[in-house]
């Protein structure tokens, strides 16, 4: 496949780069999510140290189009603490596993935040005038003498500067004997799910006491348990459709209208397999690690080891697309299962119009799979790369025999510079891509 | 020296055909060979159950005095990092636990 931009020829420039540089990563300040929210304005990350950084777009400056709009630190806090679980003699990580930002309904931002076991709604809010002239109290709220008051006044609120606030307005815990791995929001703005290895669960925004299991999948002999759930989605525009991958590289589509507990699902997409083929890693490899609708609800994409799928949600026999990610460490599964990467979790994600599909890889590289132009690139989030508005040089990976010049070969790919987690604004080409504790922002060329 | 019989050689012949057409299964032979003991089932349950207990187990002195005694002073095994074996059964030492968690600092990407 030759090389291209991602979709209608678009060259990928450096915009920004956030977080440290030096090369001593500490464990907190691994990334665990990317998320844009539903108009692009503001772009959250969440760390294994269970804290949340969200930025702003700025807007743009009118007098000068050259200078594209970048993103700024809006907000920070801390969402998750490590916990101790007393019972089980086991600890619950602060990390933070999905970030999911609900539809703007107010003035101000909601996001949920998930770590393994408890899900919270943060409300980021924005206060730029405060009350001033009070009776009784002076400016710095220090109390005034009751006897100096001669005269009474109206407190009016003055301008102030920006203080953006984040304050957790809900808590929802005790819904998760298992690790959750995904929270979706619903299409109708009341309700949400949550999965873990083997239940999901869905819950109402205002009521944090209760939730209902909507999938089972334990078995009542855990020798028996032969798969586990990976990922689960609401679908964008039908609230009561979502779908759920497994570690055996099915995904369910379940319908809510036709059972309480939906055990059974409605449809099941399955690519049959080869079974002259089959090895240790297959099963494996054909865990899905994130499951994703595309924006139209008509089209859902699988990541697994070594590929993405694209499936059509009228077919559940075949996916209509497959992209090999990075198919030359299929000859290096050995290793890849010695060093644990083989259990690495990609995501996945479209562009705004569902042409163009983006991946991580190894080697702090990713892909940008263009769907209507059957095109395909490789690039790569390096520091080197980070003069302001650098054209991104396409990246070649050399599977083996000789190694053309600008090639790199796969022996020589690092395999602790993984990104996992990338995301792309909804309407524009601005693309966020998580190394293991920094964020590149990437934006499309301006001529 | 033996001479191989011919039947031997068509399967071994076979099977390098496959390995061409198939990397996974070279590398899966190279799997077993340095793991011989390696189950047939790797997607089975107990690849699965051991994926199910992610997280540290942390000292317990219940646990840590009682297999002490049942094994009458000796010192408990160290975590083994072997791939063959997933057990349950193993009872943290005080050399095993991870490091104290530093404090909560600022995330360095607001920095």
């Amino acid at each position: 496949l030759t090389a291209g931009g991602g979709g209608n020829d678009v060259q990928w420039c450096f915009s920004q780069v956030k977080g440290a540089i030096d090369d001593d990563v500490a464990e907190a300040d691994i990334i665990s999510t990317v998320e844009f929210n539903h108009s692009g304005e503001l772009l959250a990350t969440g760390d294994k140290g269970g804290r949340v950084v969200i930025f702003q777009q700025e807007t743009e400056n009118k007098s000068q189009p050259q200078c594209r709009s970048e993103y700024n630190v809006y907000s920070t806090f801390q969402s998750h603490e490590p916990e101790f679980d007393y019972l089980k003699s086991l600890e619950i990580e602060e990390k933070i596993n999905k970030i999911r930002w609900l539809p703007q309904k107010n003035a101000a931002q909601f996001l949920l935040s998930t770590n393994d076991k408890t899900i919270k709604l943060w409300k980021i809010s924005e206060r730029d005038k405060r009350p001033e002239g009070y009776n009784l109290k002076e400016e710095d709220g220090r109390y005034r003498d009751a006897a100096t008051i001669t005269t009474l006044r109206v407190p009016v609120f003055r301008p102030m500067d920006l203080m953006v606030e984040a304050s957790p307005r809900r808590v929802f815990a005790n819904g998760h004997t298992y690790h959750i791995n995904s929270i979706s929001v619903n299409s109708d703005n009341e309700t949400y799910l949550s999965a873990d290895d083997l239940r999901i669960n869905m819950w109402h925004l205002e009521i944090t006491d209760r939730s209902f299991n909507i999938v089972d999948i334990k078995p009542a002999n855990m020798e028996e348990l032969t798969e586990v759930i990976t990922a689960a989605e609401f679908h964008p525009h039908q609230c009561n459709t979502f779908v759920y991958s497994s570690s055996k590289g099915t995904i369910r589509l379940c319908d809510m209208r036709a059972s309480a507990l939906c055990d059974k699902h409605s449809k099941l997409f399955e690519e049959p397999e080869d079974p002259s083929n089959r090895s240790f890693f297959s099963e494996i490899i054909s865990s899905i690690s994130d499951v994703k609708f595309s924006h139209n609800g008509r089209y859902m994409m699988t990541r697994d080891y070594l590929s993405v799928k694209i499936w059509d949600l009228n077919m559940e026999n075949r996916p209509v697309e497959t992209y090999q990610v990075h198919e030359y460490l299929r000859s290096k599964l050995c290793s890849l299962y010695e060093n644990d990467c083989i259990f690495d979790k990609f995501e996945c994600c479209w562009n705004g119009n569902d042409s163009v599909v983006m991946t991580g890889s190894y080697n702090n590289f990713f892909r940008m799979l263009d769907r209507s132009q059957q095109r395909d690139v490789t690039l790569e989030a390096s520091r080197e790369s980070c003069k302001p508005r650098q054209v991104l040089k396409p990246r070649r990976v050399c599977a083996g025999g000789k190694r053309k010049k600008d090639e790199i070969s796969v022996d020589s790919l690092d395999f602790n510079k993984k990104i996992l987690h990338t995301a792309w604004h909804p309407q524009e080409n601005i693309i966020a891509v998580a190394t293991t504790n920094n964020l590149y922002i990437f934006q499309e060329k301006v001529n | 020296m033996e001479d191989t019989k011919p039947e031997e050689t068509n399967v071994e012949e076979q099977k390098d055909e496959e390995y061409k057409i198939c990397p996974e299964k070279l590398e899966e032979a190279k799997l077993k060979s340095k793991y011989p003991h390696l189950g047939n089932k790797p997607g089975g349950s107990d690849l699965l159950r051991k994926r199910l207990q992610k997280g540290p187990k942390y000292f317990d002195s219940g646990d840590y005095n009682m297999a002490k005694a049942k094994i009458k002073n000796k010192q408990l095994p160290a975590v083994q990092t072997e791939k063959t074996e997933i057990t349950g059964d193993h009872i943290p030492t005080p050399q095993d636990l991870p490091q104290r968690k530093p404090s909560l600092v600022a995330s360095k990407l607001a920095g």
